[in-house]
């Protein structure tokens, strides 16, 4: 599904490396969760890979199904069914969420040369899938994220995910700001979507979600590297010890 | 030649171009005697008067106006659904063929013409006096012209809660003339009127509005200012707002090479509203031009100002608003908001945001803003498959919504909004 090798990414305006050489695939159908010290370069990867302007790679390749993803714009990634589900969800005032997710599903619809979806069978989608997440129709109608608590803005974020229902989803933190009757709904909706042909990339800084969410593989990423994978032991050895062992072995 | 000398002699030609009408009723003729000798001793407006600045008036007071071809009509015109009493003009004369009967309930309504050869009481309290009152700081001279001359226009006295609105449809037809219209409104106590006013009227412009707005009335004002693109119009609406009075007025600019839109709101009477909005869309040879004064001349009284611009292929955009609280005009609530969105480095947005404040307890603040689509919003919508094109459009519209919520009513802000969006997708062909 996600292959990603040898990726070097530097930031564009600054002389600044972040990524020293990433490896990492992750199988159709598969959970891969990436844990880390703070700075290591986790969100940087995602958005590398989602798309965002401002980074040089300098070395490496990253595919998905086995097109490029690096040389195709950030809508172009969206299309062929990558999806990024923020640390930091962005506020938009004066776009609705619901003229945002409609916008999304049509436009990604008209790149992979499908039809439009109409106006009702939207809805109906929209108004299914929020439910299940516990987001009311009120939220849909207003600017996207904008007043909406850290909690929210996390829930929105999965509603997009469910929406335009892509194969390689990542998710950057989605635990974090969520209280623990929200964390049941962001883990259902993930695990509602969880399919042979679809895989997820989970950054996260606690087993808390991978509690709910069980991992295939759990990398350990630091100073832009990954330095050590393993199974789901891997988590709960960092929840229990922190870092310092397994950087301590690595080094 | 000095600068003063050769505002005087520019404003004696002015004067001379077009005869000042006679055979009207006295007060008139005073009226525009008064008109005549202000712009005489103020002189022409010149690029070195303190607010012209950024907008070189040389165009609009230049001797011929200029040849401005026709944008063909693409969409349907401008709130045309909503039931109202449709008065058109063409090149600036009433054509009273192409236009509803002139009558409506719950008011007077008469050609400014007309009105000028009788003897109508209210009318001589507004038609000029207005204009004079908005003379002081700031000079007008555009505007004491316009009244000097304009002898098309309507002059309106509201007496009731009027539900349909006035709609001055103004069409083109020669390619190169001079409109030059005026209009006066009166509402009485309680009364409530919403006037329309759509198109570029000529191809150079000069309208004036005075709005005597009497104690609890109701004024709301929405206009679009045509597409055609060479067009020049210098415009100036003048208000004063008895108690617990209303005024809200939005104005929507897309296309036009040069624009002057001022607005002159007076507090007269306590607990006052006025909100003045605008939306401008400016793509190439564009320069739009809001100057706004709103004098807080009695206490407990709320003024907002809301303008946006989106400028691009080296368009450009002034704002020059004021607030000024006199020291009776305690408890004011005053807000500016001023931004602009520039699409590329070649656009400019000019501004002179300006609050002076004589009063000790009041609630004023202004902001002005300029720069370019936010690159990280963008990236969030790109990211869910939105084309960077689209996405942008949709970050334009939303940008410019916050003025467009200032319309009061639904089904004009919707006919806004269509405007907009239609503007943003042509430019995407
Ligand atoms: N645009 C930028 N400008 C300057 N430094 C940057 C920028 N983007 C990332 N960095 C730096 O790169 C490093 C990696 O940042 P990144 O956000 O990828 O870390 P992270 O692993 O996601 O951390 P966290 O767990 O705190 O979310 C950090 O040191 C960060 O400060
Ligand atoms: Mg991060």
């Amino acid at each position: 599904m996600l292959k990603i090798e040898n990726l070097h990414v530097r930031l564009e305006e600054e002389d600044k490396v972040i990524l020293r050489g990433v490896d990492l695939e992750v199988q159709p159908g598969q959970v891969h969760a990436i844990m880390g010290p703070n700075g290591s370069g986790k969100s940087t990867l995602s958005y590398v890979l989602a798309g965002r302007e401002g980074y040089e790679v300098t070395d490496g390749t990253a595919t998905l199904d086995g097109e490029d993803l690096l040389g195709i714009e950030a809508e172009e990634r969206a299309a062929l069914g990558l999806f990024l589900a923020f640390q930091y969800p962005v506020e938009i005032p004066g776009v609705t969420n619901m003229t945002f997710l409609r916008t999304a599903v049509n436009s990604q619809r008209k790149a992979r040369g499908e039809e439009e979806m109409n106006a009702a069978d939207f809805l109906r989608l929209v108004r299914e899938k929020a439910r299940t997440l516990n987001i009311d129709q009120d939220m849909l109608k207003r600017p996207i994220n904008v007043g909406f608590s850290g909690g929210e803005k996390k829930r929105n974020e999965i509603l997009q995910m469910a929406v335009l229902e892509p194969r390689m989803c990542i998710l950057d933190e989605t635990d974090s700001g969520l209280d623990v009757d929200a964390m049941k709904l962001v883990a259902e909706g993930v695990n509602a979507l969880r399919a042979q042909d679809r895989s997820f990339l989970v950054i996260t800084h606690y087993q808390r979600l991978l509690d709910h969410i069980t991992p295939d593989v759990v990398h350990i990423m630091a100073d832009g590297r990954i330095v050590q994978s393993g199974g789901p032991e891997l988590a709960l050895e960092v929840e229990q010890n922190g870092y310092g062992d397994i950087l301590k072995s690595v080094a | 030649m000095a600068v003063p000398a050769q505002k005087f002699e520019l404003a004696a030609h002015l004067l001379a171009a077009r005869p000042v009408p006679s055979g009207e009723a006295a007060w008139a003729t005073a009226a525009r005697a008064a008109a005549v000798e202000r712009l005489t001793r103020m002189g022409a407006p010149h690029r070195r008067d303190e607010y012209f600045k950024f907008t070189d008036p040389a165009a609009l007071v230049a001797p011929e106006a200029p040849a401005v071809s026709h944008v063909a009509p693409d969409e349907k015109a401008a709130f045309a659904d909503s039931d109202q009493l449709r008065l058109v003009f063409v090149d600036g004369v009433f054509a009273p063929e192409r236009s509803d009967a002139v009558a409506l309930e719950g008011l007077e309504i008469q050609p400014l013409g007309e009105a000028l050869r009788t003897d109508i009481h209210w009318a001589r309290e507004v038609f000029g006096k207005l204009e004079e009152r908005g003379q002081d700081p700031v000079h007008r001279p555009l505007a004491a012209l316009n009244t000097a001359q304009a002898t098309q226009g309507f002059a309106i006295r509201v007496t009731g809660v009027v539900r349909r609105p006035i709609a001055f449809v103004y069409e083109r037809s020669a390619d190169a003339v001079d409109a030059v219209v005026h209009h006066v409104v009166r509402l009485e106590e309680k009364a409530d009127l919403t006037l329309i006013e759509t198109g570029a009227a000529a191809s150079r412009f000069s309208g004036v509005t005075e709005v005597d707005v009497a104690d609890g009335a109701g004024f709301h004002h929405v206009r679009t200012q045509g597409r055609d693109h060479e067009r020049l119009a210098f415009t100036a609406m003048f208000a004063r707002l008895g108690e617990k009075s209303t005024f809200k007025s939005f104005t929507l600019t897309a296309n036009g090479r040069l624009t002057r839109n001022e607005q002159i709101v007076e507090f007269a009477g306590a607990e006052g509203v006025a909100h003045v909005a605008g939306a401008c869309l400016g793509d190439g040879d564009f320069h739009h031009d809001d100057t706004i004064f709103v004098t807080h001349g009695a206490p407990d009284c709320e003024s907002r100002q809301v303008f946006k611009k989106v400028l691009r292929n080296g368009a450009v955009g002034v704002f020059q608003g004021k607030i000024l609280v006199r020291s009776i005009a305690q408890r004011t609530d005053g807000y500016q908001i001023s931004q602009g969105l520039l699409l590329d480095e070649d656009s400019q947005f000019l501004t002179k945001p300006e609050l002076e404040i004589y009063a000790d307890d009041v609630k004023c603040s202004h902001g002005s803003t300029c720069g370019a689509v936010d690159e990280t919003a963008l990236f969030y919508l790109t990211s869910r498959g939105i084309p960077r094109g689209e996405a942008t459009d949709l970050l334009v519209l939303a940008f410019v919504d916050e003025a467009v919520q200032e319309i009061e009513d639904e089904g004009l802000a919707a006919d806004v909004r269509e405007r907009l969006a239609g503007w943003v997708a042509r430019r995407r062909r």
